[in-house]
């Protein structure tokens, strides 16, 4: 009984009902929302700081790895347990502990669900500004490990913009805090390259958000063109012009079909794409905006603009956004949902090449994403019992991912690498800049007990337990 | 831009120090001193990016961005590499942002003579570790900074300053989004901006008048406390409300730092620069 050490150990450090290993609960904890699996050997439900830094002693103490993991919605497989590690859900650590709502702060527990702190905070006219299509499950923490995104960034930045502090337990087993409550706290902003490190830096433990003031005025638009490169070319020209929207998404015809079937939002089917535009502030400002947003909609052809007339209208609009993952189930049960970044000019002859990709592997496509941050989001839908399908999206899954970056783009705009693109980055980094970031990772994980595996392809250290990789990864 | 040269310049072996205009400290003295190429790659309007040498002017670089209506959030005056490496918003922080969130990509060169690369071109990339945001107020510590790309943003339609002695969390409480609240404890600054009628309608409800600008800036030390601590402030100040920087006469007090962290610098910078050759003797967290 090998593991039979750390497994009491970790019951005596927290509580027998916290830690569990029973085989139909380890398989729970297999996979994330990825395709990806994994194998853990326990799974903690910490409820304190000194709980989680327990449970990263006792692996620590026994050489097992450890991966923290929130609500367990990342694309990535970046909670993917390694072979044997220790699984710190953070799910029971969902406090909000304070808010400020002068200083636009709130210090909350990593298990905090996104859309609650929002929820929590609206009653002082405030919210916490990234809001992942995942909002309503995912968590603060999570969205700190993957720096996440959504669609409101366009204006207000990702998630590492909206976290000042961390209180953290690094791999060792030390607490500490890093960043401030203070705009210039000494040193290295660790803080800074702590988001976005995806488990691999350690585990935060409480966080402290800075929260953005709800808007005066609000104008959300949906606009439909005749061509998808119509919708594209507007996006880039409204930017070009001085415009920055809080948000300007784009759905494609197939997508905006399946949506309507779903929502019945009365949207615009017959039209090859739609833009969902959000433009918020103070009044005149948003009304001069909205107006310089239509008259370039015009200039591209715009077919119809339809804006939203009241928080129901609008709320409608967002939910035929928000619930396109759901409504494509109405076309194949199973999706591939990928995620590149490429510069807003390119998107027109990406989006070209993205259903030519799609059409060459015999799969259907369906565009949903973030427009205004050129944030591509191409959903393969298939039929996991269709034989041979996978290897086709997983083929066509890595040569969007390959134009994406020949056109200037990057690997991930808010999923993430996890395991999903670690042996992807090569694309994108030479090995002395992958160094680079292994050398950061060693700074803070030394023994590379932190969620190893993940982000740097192998070996880019040997410190770091290799783990094999997962069926269903693209290599 | 081919930082070949550059990497060559820094080299591998001895000691070295690098420097721009000397705005924000200059080189570390008695040490072979290296400045980062200047000029202008691109500028991509539509995508509201630009890519520079580090050694260029911010004051070029202001000048080159306002023919397409859009400016940086780097505060002005000397390099845009010094004021990356220092990491120092100026006082339209409140509405911009701390410096290190304009950081796209940067490439630098190490302590081996390398050039290296860290974070994209886009404005949303979560691929890989964010190593920007390590290296922006990093001194120069781990890497020199060679060349980088910037998020740009659209210049103000209209913008204005405004005085007056109404309370700084008033102001702070009922303006929407202000762009700067400075407070020196009696006489509170805003800076507002948008469109004008919007401005208009915000100082309607507040005793204040328009002003010519911010207040002259203490500059005996700069502090940075928690922003709800800007009360408890004694002496000659002014400080960001908001925000948490205090421009003081007087040099801040010496702060506590976890020995923890204190460990977390040390390996950071065993880890970039082995043998202490980039700008040696400069401790960030004295800083």
């Amino acid at each position: 009984m090998k593991v039979a050490g750390p497994v009491a150990e970790l019951r005596a450090a927290l509580s027998i009902d916290r830690v569990r290993d029973a085989a139909t609960e380890l398989s729970l904890y297999r996979h994330d929302a990825s395709h990806l699996e994994g194998a853990a050997v326990a799974v903690c439900f910490p409820v304190s700081t000194a709980d989680v830094q327990a449970c990263v002693q006792i692996a620590n103490r026994h050489s097992i790895p450890f991966v923290a993991r929130g609500s367990g919605t990342g694309l990535a497989g970046g909670a993917v347990p390694p072979e044997g590690a220790i699984v710190v859900s953070t799910t029971k650590m969902n406090r909000v502990l304070s808010v400020d709502p002068i200083g636009l702060r709130a210090w909350v527990e990593p298990g905090v669900l996104n859309l609650d702190l929002t929820r929590h905070v609206a009653r002082h006219g405030l919210h916490f500004a990234p809001d992942p299509s995942s909002q309503q499950t995912c968590s603060i923490g999570g969205n700190v490990a993957n720096n996440s995104g959504g669609p409101h960034c366009l204006s207000e930045g990702v998630t590492a913009a909206h976290v000042v502090a961390l209180e953290v337990v690094l791999p060792d087993g030390a607490v500490v805090v890093l960043g401030g409550e203070d705009p210039e706290p000494p040193g290295y902003d660790l803080r800074g390259v702590f988001v976005g490190s995806e488990g691999m830096f350690g585990i935060a433990t409480k966080v402290c958000v800075r929260l953005t003031p709800d808007p005066p005025a609000v104008c959300t638009m949906l606009m439909d063109f005749d061509s998808v490169e119509a919708g594209a070319s507007t996006v880039s020209a409204v930017i070009a012009e001085g415009v920055v929207p809080a948000a300007m998404e784009m759905m494609d015809q197939l997508c905006l079909g399946a949506v309507e079937a779903y929502v019945h939002a009365g949207l615009p089917v017959d039209a090859a794409t739609a833009l969902l535009v959000e433009i918020v502030g103070l009044p005149h400002g948003v009304e001069r905006d909205a107006e310089i947003v239509r008259r370039i909609a015009g200039e591209h052809g715009v077919r119809h603009v339809r804006v939203a007339a009241d928080d129901v209208e609008r709320a409608l609009l967002w939910k035929g956004r928000k619930s396109a993952f759901g409504a494509i189930a109405r076309i194949k049960p199973n999706y591939y949902l990928h995620d590149t970044v490429v510069p807003r000019r390119e998107l027109p002859a990406v989006l070209a090449k993205v259903y030519a990709i799609a059409a060459r592997h015999d799969l259907l496509v369906l565009n949903v994403f973030h427009a205004g941050d050129g944030n591509l989001h191409p959903l393969l839908v298939y039929d996991a019992r269709e034989p041979g399908v996978m290897e086709r999206v997983e083929a066509a899954g890595e040569e969007i991912v390959r134009v994406s970056v020949e056109a200037g783009g990057v690997l991930s705009g808010e999923h993430g690498i996890g395991l999903e693109k670690r042996d992807l980055m090569p694309l994108l980094f030479s090995p002395v800049d992958l160094e680079a970031q292994a050398t950061a990772r060693a700074a803070f994980d030394p023994t590379g007990l932190a969620n190893p595996g993940k982000v740097l392809p192998s070996p880019a250290r040997c410190g770091d337990v290799m783990t094999t990789v997962p069926e269903g990864a693209w290599i | 831009m081919d930082l070949s040269a550059f990497a060559d310049e820094v080299g591998e072996g001895d000691p070295v120090t690098i420097t721009g205009l000397r705005t924000r400290g200059g080189p570390v003295p008695g040490v072979r001193v290296v400045g980062a190429p200047a000029g202008i790659d691109w500028i991509q309007p539509a995508e509201m990016t630009v890519c520079c040498g580090a050694g260029t002017m911010v004051a070029e670089l202001d000048d080159a961005l306002l023919a397409h209506g859009q400016c940086v959030a780097i505060p002005p005056a000397g390099t845009v590499g010094g004021a990356l490496a220092v990491g120092r918003s100026g006082v339209r922080r409140l509405g911009y942002g701390p410096v290190r969130d304009t950081v796209l990509q940067i490439r630098y060169v190490s302590a081996a003579g390398e050039v290296v690369k860290a974070g994209g071109p886009t404005v949303k990339n979560v691929s890989g570790f964010d190593l920007c945001r390590l290296l922006v107020g990093s001194r120069g510590t781990l890497g020199f900074l060679g060349e980088v790309i910037l998020r740009t943003r659209p210049r103000a339609r209209y913008e204005q300053w405004f005085c007056g002695p109404v309370d700084p969390e008033i102001a702070l409480g009922r303006l929407y989004r202000p762009v700067s609240v400075l407070w020196d404890g009696t006489t509170t600054w805003v800076l507002l901006e948008g469109d004008e009628r919007d401005v208009e309608a915000q100082v309607g409800s507040l005793d204040l008048q328009a002003a010519d600008g911010a207040p002259p800036l203490p500059t005996g030390g700069r502090w940075s406390v928690a922003p709800g601590a800007f009360r408890e402030l004694t002496g000659e100040f002014v400080v960001e409300v908001g925000v948490g920087v205090v421009h003081h006469a007087e040099p801040p007090p010496p702060r506590a730092v976890d020995p923890a962290v204190v460990a977390l610098h040390e390996r950071l910078k065993a880890g970039f620069d082995p043998d202490g050759r980039l700008n040696p003797g400069v401790d960030v967290l004295a800083a």
